[in-house]
């Protein structure tokens, strides 16, 4: 099998590896790198559970094979400094985790761009993040209230 | 308090079964039947594959009875000579490349001879379908309570009708996982799971091992609902028989379409009501018959028939009632527990008929809760005194104010007069929910809890009851914070691990506040008097005694213990299914209203809300966020949550064919308590895991009714469905 | 899996020529790497990358179109103001494809190419007359989508062929809609889909999930050309039937998909037609 080189930006720090074109962003964070933040529910592109940022824009990282990450800046929930995530605790916005990094992660891209509220609701811009146990009000009040910062996520 | 290990989840530093550091392990994968039934002839394994490489098990590789431990033991651990549903397990690879573990299970094929296999649960099979017994009943159960007969035949009016709900499948976000390694001749197994000591116990058994050469260790839990109660015997089980065969740790975690179409669902159910009333709609007799669908073994479906059967009649007085019940055997993946365990089904049927009969007797759905809603004093249909105290109708009230339901109801005349598309209905469920074993369930699980001082004076919280999701971790260490007088940091929850912790019972049934956290109460008491203190005793006196109690004791262990007991003046006749079935019942109506749009037939929730009567309510974040979820969950249920099925297979086994609501499907759900403290629960605190799950739909349908002028009986009420009623 | 990384759009129309035999370009991956650990069959292909041709990503405006390059995704659309402005159904199917995660890797060629006949991105792409810009080493090519598709999953697209662009001429539009019917509000596929026009080219019909591929429905057109007159939504089956065949499959029933294609369709061009 022939391997691929790929470099790119992880969480802030330059990460070089060699590895099988066919394996996914995914995998690479969970089981190559350890990053087991990101989660998978579904590997259809459903739940959200593996949502990173690629270039700054949420995307699904089971759908990713990394490869195409060669020269881009990937975070993943690891990058996200606990401070930010108060609301989501005060307003129950995690009950069994498990979706939890992903929605954390859309979350905030929301939260840092309000202007997206002025064409769309929060629960359409939440809708790639399929969360069984919250019913979404904890999820979307956290939202709420973080928009109220429009800090950067990361 | 806010959940304890909120930030871990948070931050994605929580780790599940999946996130586990693991060395030199070897990926295990599972081997199915490709038909519903039939006879095994051959297992051929295909040639472009180096066998050589991968560890395979099969029913030969297990040590002991190849049975799961459970009611009965029909189900085996790998099938043997027969298959009896599709997916059942027959064989398991394991390999160190997860890749190769999957391309070494397609290519091996199981050839299996049909046999006629019984695919509807609603119709009688016939010689050849027999499977179970002499006519495929699992498990047959009466209550009886008066006599029905006679008084339908004086009731001046009697309504019939006739209610289906479908399988639904739980959708935890976290599929099944489980690993299993040797730590010298102890087997050590760890994953996701509701009951560890159900686990402990079926690998006993199926591995003749005693319970000192087996561990169970519970991983963070990615939610359960019901689906990590039985099902987790299994795949613990096939880990442990791969890494005791390898001798090497071995993963075996599903992937979401395995998981879909192999795992447990909600049992299906046909419920058909016959009801005598008096024109004014005072209810004079129930007549029920309930037909759940078990699928091909028994498993837990005696239980959930149970429950079922004696939640069918509501919550409402009724001096004569018959409910005859039935689990059928069928060729379909066992279905299992699922929150609200055979209440939801029934009480689906139960309250979408109490509006059939509203709408016969030209009366206000409202009105006839109103009137028929049990008042303390009264008995149930198992003759259960209800006596706590609650008032229903208020708590009816208050939804109906909350929601502002009649003037809602006028607004709906005017908008479906003025809209040509557009149809709006508002609608009600009124409904109870036993919390905790049912009858003698609690006295025969005989729970034990204990609670370990520790030398700094903290204390540690040592119970069988996980966490996953639904907030064990803060409750506990709430209950047992205040009880001492204490602060949460003072508290530790032990790690679920049998080899350190009691069996405090399954985290199932809603039991694990009321029941088990009463359970801390107590042994938090024997600990306080262990140390020579009294029940006034709190804070720091109770910290500087434990620590000195340590250093009076080198070497020593202070231990505090408590044991279930039952509350006082609980009876329960199995025999005749008559008596207290349950301890405590939680109380709720709930209103939903809905816009159905006539051009797609498709339902939307516009406005949801939920009050219940719940007892004390110890951490209202958690306990508003258990609702809110709940809530959701039966809006998937009744609208689009389906599971189809060809030849006993689930054929949408993906996220993107079987949907669950997102964000974007449903409004805020608002929720709203009604507290009246139940003295035997801890801090007053009755069962609220399940509750939710059972009203939303009735709800949703009787609104739909309202919309549309239509009779919605089965659900989910997909948009197909509809059309079909509307034409 | 086999893959090949050009670095140019030249560099990727060199290995589509053949010499490593049929290749798949991948884009996005969002239709690609759906299940990918379990499609064990298709790891044996060989790929090309399309990812990092940064030159098939922009979006370009001239005088007469809207030119949407072979890797412009949803979220590109979406984010361009003039887009919603003058092509609003685009934004509006691509704000429905999927959710924001999908949007934002999905590509309208991927989209065409794939081919699914319930598709959001191609009917509105459909109704406003694109037309898909197909290059390979023996030069370029221009299929007007409308008459691109040739049967299930069959297109007029050799293996050697990359959309390079996808041009949506700017027309004056009097009447423009797109319907979406799924199971659920957000993130699901269509059960019915449709993209409706009017312009000085006349009417545009567009009908997806309702046929093996996603097609005009010319006898729909005709009516709306002549100027019938419906008494109610009944009154369209007769030309459904005609332009389409729906099935019934794990999403929904040929029955649903007839009804609804006619009271949607009924409804949204009721008072532009003025029909009751
Ligand atoms: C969860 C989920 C939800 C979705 N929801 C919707 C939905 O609501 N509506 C909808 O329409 N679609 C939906 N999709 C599918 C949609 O995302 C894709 O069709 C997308 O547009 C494909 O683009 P891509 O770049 O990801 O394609 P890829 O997966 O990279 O490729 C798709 C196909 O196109 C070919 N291809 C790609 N680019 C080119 C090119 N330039 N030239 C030639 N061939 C090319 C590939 O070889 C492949 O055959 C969904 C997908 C997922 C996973
Ligand atoms: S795991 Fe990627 S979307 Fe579900
Ligand atoms: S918290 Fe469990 S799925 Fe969202």
């Amino acid at each position: 099998m022939s391997t691929v080189q790929v470099v790119f930006t992880l969480n802030g720090a330059a990460v070089s590896l060699d590895l099988d074109p066919a394996e996914r962003l995914l995998d690479t964070l969970r089981y190559r790198l350890g990053l087991t933040g990101t989660k998978e529910g579904c590997g259809e592109g459903e739940c959200g559970a593996c949502t990173v940022y690629l270039d700054g824009l949420p995307v699904n990282s089971c759908l990713v094979p990394t490869y195409q990450v060669r020269g881009a800046r990937v975070e993943s929930v690891e990058a996200i400094a606990a401070e930010r995530l108060g609301p989501f605790l005060a307003q129950g916005a995690t009950q069994c985790g498990a979706c939890t990094p992903g929605v954390v992660m859309t979350a905030l891209w929301i939260g840092a761009h309000p202007e997206l509220l002025e064409t769309h609701t929060i629960r359409e811009l939440m809708a790639g993040n399929l969360c069984r146990c919250t019913g979404y009000d904890g999820i979307v009040d956290a939202v709420s209230t973080a928009l109220g910062h429009g800090e950067p996520p990361v | 308090m806010q959940r304890r290990e909120g930030l871990a989840k948070l931050t994605g530093r929580e780790r599940y079964v999946d996130d586990l550091p693991l060395e030199n392990f070897l990926w295990g994968m599972t081997v199915r039947s490709p038909a519903p039934r039939g006879r095994i002839t051959a297992v051929r394994f295909g040639n472009d594959v180096d066998w050589s490489e991968f560890v395979i098990v099969d029913h030969r590789d297990i040590p002991g009875p190849n049975e799961i431990l459970l009611i009965e033991r029909d189900q085996p651990v790998l099938a043997a000579s027969h298959v009896r549903h599709v997916h059942e397990a027959v064989l398991l690879v394991a390999h160190p490349s997860r890749e190769m573990a999957r391309r070494a299970a397609q290519a091996v094929e199981i050839v299996v001879v049909p046999e006629p296999a019984a695919l509807d649960f609603r119709v009688a099979p016939r010689p050849e379908q027999i499977q179970y017994a002499a006519d495929n009943v699992l498990k047959q159960l009466k209550i009886e309570k008066g006599d029905v007969e006679r008084a339908l035949a004086h009731a001046p009016v009697v309504v019939e009708g006739a209610y289906e709900t479908g399988a639904q499948e739980h959708v935890y976000l976290e599929t099944q996982g489980m690993i299993a390694w040797l730590e010298e001749d102890v087997l050590v197994v760890k994953g996701s799971m509701q009951c560890p000591y159900y686990v402990l116990n079926a690998l006993q058994h199926a591995l003749g091992r005693d319970e000192r050469r087996v561990r169970v260790i519970q991983a963070p839990t990615g939610g359960g609902f019901g689906g990590k109660e039985e099902y987790p015997s299994t795949i613990a089980l096939h880990a442990a028989l791969l890494a005791l065969k390898a001798r090497r740790p071995v993963k075996l975690v599903y992937d979401r379409s395995e998981d879909m179409a192999a795992t447990t669902k909600r049992h299906p159910a046909l419920v058909r009501h016959r009801t005598g009333l008096t024109e004014d709609g005072r209810l004079l007799a129930q007549d029920i018959e309930v037909i759940l669908d078990g699928g091909a073994y028994v498993t837990l479906s005696p239980v959930v028939l149970s429950r079922g059967i004696i939640h069918a009649a509501g919550p409402y007085a009724c001096d004569h009632v018959r409910i005859a019940g039935r689990a059928m055997f069928s060729n379909a993946v066992p279905f299992g527990a699922f929150r609200g365990f055979g209440a939801p089904q029934t009480l689906f049927a139960c309250e979408r008929h109490m509006d059939v009969i509203a709408r016969t007797l030209r009366m206000d759905p409202v009105e006839l809760r109103r009137k028929n809603l049990i008042r303390d004093g009264q008995r149930t249909a198992t003759g259960q005194v209800i006596q706590d105290g609650t008032d229903r109708v208020a708590v009816l009230e208050r939804a109906l104010a909350l929601s502002t339901f009649e003037e809602k109801r006028r607004a709906h005349t005017a908008f479906n007069a003025a809209q040509r598309s557009k149809r709006r209905g508002i609608g009600l469920a009124t409904f109870y929910h036993g919390a905790g074993f049912t009858g003698g369930g609690e006295v025969h699980l005989n729970s034990r809890l204990r609670v370990a001082g520790l030398p700094d004076g903290r204390i540690e919280v040592l119970s069988a009851n996980i966490e996953m999701g639904q907030g064990t971790l803060t409750v506990f260490t709430q209950i047992a914070a205040e009880r001492l007088g204490v602060t949460p940091d003072d508290v530790v929850i032990g790690e679920p691990d049998t080899a350190r912790v009691p069996n405090s019972g399954p985290t199932v049934a809603s039991r694990t506040t009321m029941v088990v956290g009463h359970l801390i109460e107590r042994a938090v008491d024997d600990l306080r008097t262990r140390v020579g203190l009294d029940d006034r005793a709190r804070g720091s006196v109770v910290k500087d005694a434990i620590a000195h109690w340590y250093a009076a004791h080198p070497g020593g262990r202070l231990v505090g213990e408590a044991v279930y007991e039952p509350p006082p003046g609980i009876s329960w006749d199995e025999q005749r299914y008559q008596g207290d079935a349950y301890g405590a019942f939680a109380w709720a109506a709930y209103v939903a209203e809905v816009e159905v749009d006539l051009r797609t037939c498709a339902t939307r929730v516009i406005d949801f809300v939920a009050v219940q009567e719940v007892g004390k309510v110890i951490n209202p974040t958690l306990a508003r966020g258990q609702v809110q979820g709940g809530v959701v969950q039966g809006v998937g249920w009744a609208l689009m949550e389906e599971c189809k099925f060809k030849d006993g297979a689930m054929v949408n086994n993906q996220l993107t064919n079987y949907l669950i609501p997102t964000s974007d499907d449903v409004p805020p759900i608002r929720v709203a308590f009604v507290e009246n403290p139940y003295p035997h629960g801890a801090q007053g605190a009755k069962g609220l895991g399940e509750l939710p799950i059972d009203g939303p739909a009735p709800a949703i349908l009787n609104a739909v009714a309202a919309a549309t002028g239509t009779e919605p009986r089965a659900i989910p009420l997909t948009p197909e469905r509809l059309m079909d009623l509307t034409r | 899996m086999k893959l090949l990384l050009p670095e140019t759009v030249r560099d990727a129309l060199a290995h589509m020529a053949g010499r490593d035999g049929v290749t798949t370009p991948i884009a996005g991956g969002t239709d690609l790497l759906v299940h990918w650990p379990v499609r064990l069959g298709e790891r044996d292909r060989t790929y090309v990358d399309l990812w990092q041709l940064q030159e098939l990503k922009p979006l370009r405006w001239t005088a007469d179109a809207l030119i949407l390059g072979g890797l412009t995704t949803y979220w590109d659309v979406i984010r361009d103001r003039r887009a919603g402005d003058e092509f609003p159904l685009l934004v509006a199917a691509a704000r429905q494809v999927g959710a924001i995660q999908i949007q934002a890797r999905g590509t309208w060629a991927g989209n065409i190419v794939n081919a699914s006949p319930a598709a959001d991105g191609v009917p509105a792409l459909m109704a406003y007359g694109a037309v898909v810009v197909l290059e390979s080493q023996r030069g370029t090519e221009e299929v007007p989508l409308d008459g691109f598709y040739t049967g299930y999953k069959d297109m007029r697209r050799r293996p050697d062929q990359l959309i390079v662009a996808v041009r949506i001429p700017r027309r004056r539009y009097s009447y423009q809609t797109f319907a979406k019917v799924g199971s659920r509000r957000a993130q699901s596929i269509a059960k019915v889909g449709l993209a409706v026009t009017q312009s000085d080219d006349g009417w545009r019909v567009v009908a997806a999930s309702m046929a093996p591929t996603i097609r005009r429905c010319p006898a729909i057109e005709r009516l709306l050309q002549q100027g019938a007159v419906l008494r109610d939504s009944d009154d369209l089956l007769p030309a459904i039937a005609r332009d389409v065949s729906p099935i019934d499959d794990v999403r929904s029933t040929a029955e649903y998909r007839r009804r609804v294609m006619a009271r949607v369709l009924y409804d949204e061009l009721r008072e532009t037609c003025g029909w009751r």
